[in-house]
């Protein structure tokens, strides 16, 4: 079925009431995770959930986006829409695995970075730009997935992993696919059109070079099975930790910028000049 | 032979794109869109597109600016042979591209260079408003990562002026792919020690301001300049009302901490003379 699937019904998929969130995998694939919160700055930003965890007995620092699963939770959390805070609160995580030399694996699920008066004042941009500039050189190996919606730069903050991976049904763009017939056309409501055009499949991505994986997930959906979903999931993210782990911390980084040094080369073209 | 005409090609191009922002006949009247007052296009254009009633700054286009900062004659372009390929195969995207190229005389929304300011070389680069809003391309990711690597060889100083309408649409995730590649570059950059001034212009918005542009060692902006990670328009219909007066605009941002200065334009030149010395590296009877 999966091929059959048009780009608009992943959209639907990866933003589907009951598809696994970054708790939901955290309980399943982890354990003992151990919840840090806070930026030490002013505030805790629910919208990032992180700590640390065993992952079969290695521990790892575990950040990813939080939508929540009640109204309570998706209003305390912005729907998953990080603020400053969040990313600050990331950035503390990162450099403290870094410190212990515990891998990062990050779960990435947004529509993006929450665009509201606080978080513009607190400096949106400046915390996201720090997180991207942060994570590329971190000296640990760093795992990305994408599990759900993967939304412009709010989700990109969370996205420089030496391995970047994505769920079948997962999809990762600029803007939401609504927010970019906003902008293209002035009408969100072409937002169909836009998922057709945009190149925002985990399949398109993969031919971009943008990502490294698609995880295949059960028929269905990964909501209609988490078990066969984590039982995948745990057995790449084992291959991919010991391969990663045999690196060296410098060896880690030059290859994460490498990775990231060549994104969007097939773009280039000399103009004659 | 064919590269004598192409040479000459590029020349005329590159003059072409300077025309855009230089003097008008002196006779013409501008009405400023800040104030109201009506203006002779000529003192605008001795104040350097600063209006002279009430100091409204005008966008300006990428080779003025730098011609603004640097030291006469020392402009060397770098990469400006480098566009976008269309590599999402976009519905009409080559069609715009070629008519931006055509109306600016420019390849992409960036120039990047090398010269010299008060007498020390550096790397400098300014985004284009009237090339697709200085929006995020990944040849302008990667010019502006070229720059940062050229820095970075060359140890020189860096100064970027940014003015962008976020990430290019048609470039889909390449585009935001383009927000790592440079904040990276700009990390390893300056771990090896580079000095990073970024000069945030009107209006400096999305992707570029959530990388390269807000990674300076020393920030800076232009008075009243619109910066932001999310757009006006996108807040007030997310908070359902309407936004304070002088939100997101320099002057905001001098208040919650995340500018150096705000530095008038006709004082910018100075303040990188000053700042380049500082860092020690402007030469200390070198300038003019």
């Amino acid at each position: 079925m999966e091929n059959k699937l048009t780009p608009a019904q992943r959209v639907a998929l990866a933003r589907h009431q009951e598809r696994p969130g970054t708790a939901d995998l955290i309980a399943a694939l982890f354990t003992d995770f151990f919840e840090q919160r806070g930026d030490r700055l002013c505030q805790d930003d629910g919208s990032i959930l992180g700590g640390i965890a065993l992952f079969h007995g290695r521990p790892v620092t575990v950040i990813g986006h939080r939508k929540g699963r009640t109204l309570e939770e998706h209003l305390a959390y912005h729907f998953g829409m990080p603020s400053p805070e969040g990313y600050r609160k990331a950035q503390r995580l990162m450099k403290q695995a870094e410190k212990f030399g515990r891998p990062v694996i990050t779960f990435i699920d947004t529509p993006g970075a929450y665009p509201g008066l606080e978080a513009e004042a607190r400096g949106q941009g400046e915390a996201i730009a720090r997180t991207l500039a942060l994570s590329s050189s971190l000296t640990v190996p760093v795992i990305s997935i994408v599990t759900g919606e993967g939304g412009s730069g709010g989700a990109l903050a969370l996205g420089v992993g030496n391995k970047v991976l994505m769920l079948e049904n997962a999809v990762y763009s600029v803007l939401s696919p609504e927010g970019f017939a906003a902008i293209l056309w002035k009408d969100s409501s072409r937002s169909d059109e836009a998922c057709d055009v945009m190149k925002l499949t985990a399949a398109d991505l993969l031919e971009l070079g943008v990502i490294d994986e698609v995880i295949p997930e059960p028929a269905g959906g990964a909501h209609t099975d988490l078990h066969a979903l984590c039982k995948t999931l745990d057995g790449i993210l084992t291959r991919e930790l010991n391969a990663l782990c045999k690196q060296s911390g410098q060896a880690l980084a030059a290859g994460r910028y490498k990775k990231f040094r060549q994104m969007g080369a097939m773009a280039l073209r000399k103009e004659r000049p | 032979m064919s590269n004598v005409f192409a040479q000459r090609r590029q020349k005329l191009l590159s003059l072409k794109a300077l025309r855009g922002t230089s003097p008008a006949p002196a006779h013409t009247e501008e009405t400023c869109p800040a104030c109201g007052g009506v203006v002779r296009r000529r003192d605008l254009v001795i104040a350097r597109y600063v209006c002279p009633l009430c100091g409204h700054h005008y966008p300006i286009g990428a080779y003025y600016r730098l011609s603004l900062v640097l030291d006469k004659g020392t402009f060397r372009e770098l990469d400006g042979n480098l566009t976008s390929n269309d590599p999402l195969s976009f519905p009409g995207y080559r069609e715009k591209l070629e008519q931006a190229r055509h109306r600016t005389g420019m390849n992409e929304g960036v120039v990047t260079a090398t010269g010299r300011i008060g007498g020390q070389k550096v790397a400098v680069g300014a985004l284009d408003n009237r090339f697709f809003m200085g929006s995020m391309s990944a040849a302008l990711g990667e010019k502006v990562t070229r720059l940062v690597e050229f820095a970075e060889k060359y140890k020189l100083p860096l100064i970027l002026f940014s003015a962008s309408g976020g990430a290019r649409m048609q470039e889909g995730i390449l585009s935001l792919m383009q927000m790592a590649k440079t904040s990276a570059a700009l990390e390893r950059f300056s771990q090896k020690g580079g000095l990073f001034i970024s000069v945030l212009t009107h209006p400096t918005t999305g992707g570029v301001t959530a990388s390269f542009a807000s990674l300076g060692d020393i920030m800076l902006a232009e008075p009243g300049a619109l910066i932001g990670s999310a757009g006006p328009r996108v807040i007030e219909q997310t908070i359902g009302e309407k936004l304070p007066e002088g939100f997101q605009r320099a002057e905001y941002l001098l208040e919650h901490g995340f500018l150096d200065a705000i530095v008038p334009r006709t004082h910018l030149r100075d303040t990188l003379i000053r700042l380049l010395r500082l860092h020690g590296k402007g030469g200390s009877d070198r300038g003019k």
